[in-house]
């Protein structure tokens, strides 16, 4: 699960790691009310950050033409007119896809005299299943591009999870880039406070990019000036304040239907949707569909059974995807036997009304069984003995359909 | 011969009396599995199935019953729990298939495991098959939950991330005839206590596997280490197939560890890697016993 740049300040907060004084806001008018406040504070420039889930705002469109999802504004009536603009909008950026996000928070923040910019991440290093803490010199930059043109600016602090990132360490950070005096302490504290959301939150991510150092009236001071953070979703159980937190809106809707039946359902841009039983089958199925030359619609598993409600449900959010021009469905009987699995698929077929081509592929116990009912069955279903004829009939079937 | 279980493995269920652990305790009895003692906490003294005889702790079932190795089938938020009083017991395996454990909880418990003797296969895996020669490859030890009766004993070593794949090349395997010493599930989960690599140095010193098949998926670099590995010390024929080629960066797909994430742990990658160590690649998953047989 992600959550926004507002919330994950938030939370950094709680462990006391600073961030420019912000608030989010829903309405132009409280913006322009914040923003107010802050220039009555002394304040001369607020920023209006979009808040989706998604990188690449400040190059980002809207499609009413306003060019950048983070404005620079001089007064409170600037910040009113912007945000009439922003809020409500729909952002596109490079990683929105053309569809965008539809923009219904502002962040309205104190924009911040930067002086110097790094990148700072938390994450699980796989290769030592322990916690790294990763920072550059390069901040604003994104870590891929910088891992692939500049690797040796990445430095990598690997944590012991018994005592969690000591003092040293996050010294050894910052001094690595380039803090000295009190700056070198306090930038060490906010390593830490960092290092301790991500902990315990249970995060699998948490970015910030970029990290400043910023010229204040009481002088120089590390900022958080950007986050983004990312949850593992098999712990939220215990995070309820998190799960509060969650966006529905930033989610794909049949991917959130999917959800409710237990169903793992990621929608793609294809139009040959699948349907499996097994994650690694899942994503192998989605391969051999391209490998015949066409593109999958949709990652989906519908679990170790394939029992009847699930592949009913399954085949309601498939044919939810207007793209999705013919089905293959690729399950493994192993435990359940293919034949009680073949009526289940009928079952759930004549339930819903399959108007594109579906090509049923089943193997494992009674598969011959199975296989046969599909084959003989009244509804236009096809049958396929191995996952290579089912991958190029579905695919020469789709070719062939009309639209 | 085959790594890690045999034919005499005495084995203890964590979680015995619960649904799936319950069905796939069965499974395995019928299979001819030595299922000596099951664990759930408070059922101390009674018996599962009037069988398998059930104890409170995992420290008195071993010294009732000399099992040696644990499969566990609890809830996801008791199963660090479940593993770490398997280490402590002194376990010499302990095979995870639970789903859904917080990667903070891998973390831990790992962490809690070095230096002990224990391995750990999983969590979120299918499990492990050393077939037998009955039938259906009855008579051997099934711990966890493949089907059984699509392997059958012979001298190919399997290792891999993730469940129906990996029942799907057993099962290419066995309708062509071809047996296998040892079947591995390592799980999806981005920590996990056997790597590829480990379960590839096992199949290299086990002079009873003649070739390995190795799956694996996107994300992490568990393959790309076998591979290195592989390059250099192997000596039997390896072919692999990679999943998710089609999938998109930073999406989960299904499994917990297979995502792409900063640029790494793509498909491309692995199948680059795989190449390089001289890995036969199987083109579609449809392909990955014949490309295996090809190089025997």
């Amino acid at each position: 699960m992600n959550i926004h740049e507002y919330q994950a300040k938030l939370l950094l907060g709680r462990h006391g790691v600073p961030a420019p004084t912000g608030v989010a806001c829903d309405t132009p008018l409280k913006a322009k009310d914040f923003a107010q406040e802050l220039f009555e504070q002394g304040q001369r420039r607020v920023v209006l950050k979009a808040q989706i889930h998604a990188g690449g705002r400040g190059k980002g469109t809207f499609k009413n033409g306003l060019k950048g999802g983070v404005q620079i504004c001089g007064d409170a009536e600037e910040v009113y007119e912007r945000a009439k603009k922003m809020l409500g909008g729909t952002l596109v950026t490079n990683q929105t896809g053309p569809e965008g996000r539809v923009v219904s928070h502002l962040l309205v923040e104190a924009a911040s005299d930067i002086k110097k910019e790094f990148y700072l991440a938390v994450l699980l290093d796989r290769a030592t299943s322990r916690p790294m803490v990763m920072v550059s010199t390069e901040g604003g930059m994104e870590i891929e591009t910088i891992a692939r043109e500049k690797p040796e600016k990445i430095l990598k602090e690997i944590v012991d999870p018994a005592v969690g990132l000591m003092p040293y360490q996050a010294r050894k950070l910052a001094v690595a880039l380039g803090f000295t005096g009190d700056m070198l302490h306090s930038a060490s504290k906010l390593f830490l406070g960092v290092y301790q959301t991500w902990w315990e939150n249970d995060a699998s991510l948490l970015e910030i990019n970029p990290l400043c150092v910023v010229e204040q009236p009481g002088g120089k001071a590390s900022l958080v000036v950007d986050a983004k953070m990312s949850f593992d979703d098999n712990a939220l159980y215990r995070h309820p304040d998190i799960l509060a937190m969650r966006d529905l809106a930033e989610e794909s809707p049949l991917e959130i239907e999917a959800s409710k039946y237990t169903l793992n359902y990621i929608k793609l841009d294809g139009n040959i949707a699948c349907m499996v039983n097994g994650a690694g089958l899942a994503m192998a199925t989605m391969d051999i569909i391209q490998h015949f030359g066409g593109r999958p619609a949709n990652f989906l598993d519908v679990g170790g059974g394939a029992k009847k409600e699930h592949v009913t449900a399954a085949f309601k959010i498939i044919l939810g995807d207007p793209n999705v021009r013919g089905i293959l469905v690729n399950i493994f009987g192993g435990i359940m036997q293919c034949d009680i699995i073949a009526q289940g698929i009928l079952a759930a077929a004549r339930e819903i009304d399959i108007n594109v081509p579906l090509v049923v592929r089943l193997a494992g116990a009674n598969a011959d069984i199975g296989n046969k009912m599909i084959a003989e069955s009244d509804l236009k279903v096809a049958s396929a003995s191995s996952l290579t004829e089912a991958a190029s009939k579905i695919v020469q079937a789709v070719a062939q359909s009309p639209k | 011969m085959s790594i890690l279980v045999n034919s005499d493995t005495k084995v203890l269920v964590q979680g015995i009396t619960g649904h799936f652990g319950a069905q796939h305790t069965r499974l395995s009895l019928a299979y001819g599995t030595q299922i000596v003692a099951g664990i759930t906490p408070g059922k101390g003294g009674q018996r599962f199935e009037d069988k398998v005889p059930i104890f409170n702790k995992v420290t008195e079932a071993v010294e009732a019953t000399g099992a040696t190795a644990a499969v566990i089938f609890v809830p996801a938020s008791f199963a660090a729990d479940a593993i770490i009083e398997g280490v402590n017991a002194g376990l010499e395996l302990v095979v995870c298939i639970t789903e859904f454990i917080p990667a903070k909880d891998m973390i831990l418990v790992k962490r809690a495991m070095r230096g002990k003797k224990t391995r750990l296969l999983g969590p979120n895996c299918p499990g492990i098959v050393t077939p037998g020669d009955g039938p259906g490859s009855q008579g051997g030890c099934r711990i966890g939950i493949s089907p059984g009766y699509i392997h059958k004993k012979g001298h190919i070593g399997v290792a891999s991330r993730s469940g129906t794949l990996t029942y799907e090349a057993v099962w290419q395997l066995t309708q062509r005839g071809v047996g296998q010493s040892t079947c591995v599930g390592i799980g999806g989960d981005p920590v996990n206590g056997t790597s590829h690599l480990d379960v590839v140095k096992m199949f290299n010193d086990d002079p009873d596997t003649h070739g390995i098949i190795m799956i694996g998926e996107i994300g992490g670099t568990s393959e790309e280490e076998a591979a290195a590995w592989i390059k250099q010390y192997c000596r039997k024929p390896v072919a692999g197939f990679i999943a998710g080629a089609t999938a998109p960066p930073g999406r989960r797909m299904g499994h917990a560890g297979a995502i792409i994430s900063g640029g790494k742990g793509t498909a491309a990658a692995k199948i680059a890697a795989f190449q390089d160590a001289g890995i036969a690649v199987a083109p579609t998953p449809s392909h990955i016993a014949e490309t295996l047989l090809k190089l025997m």
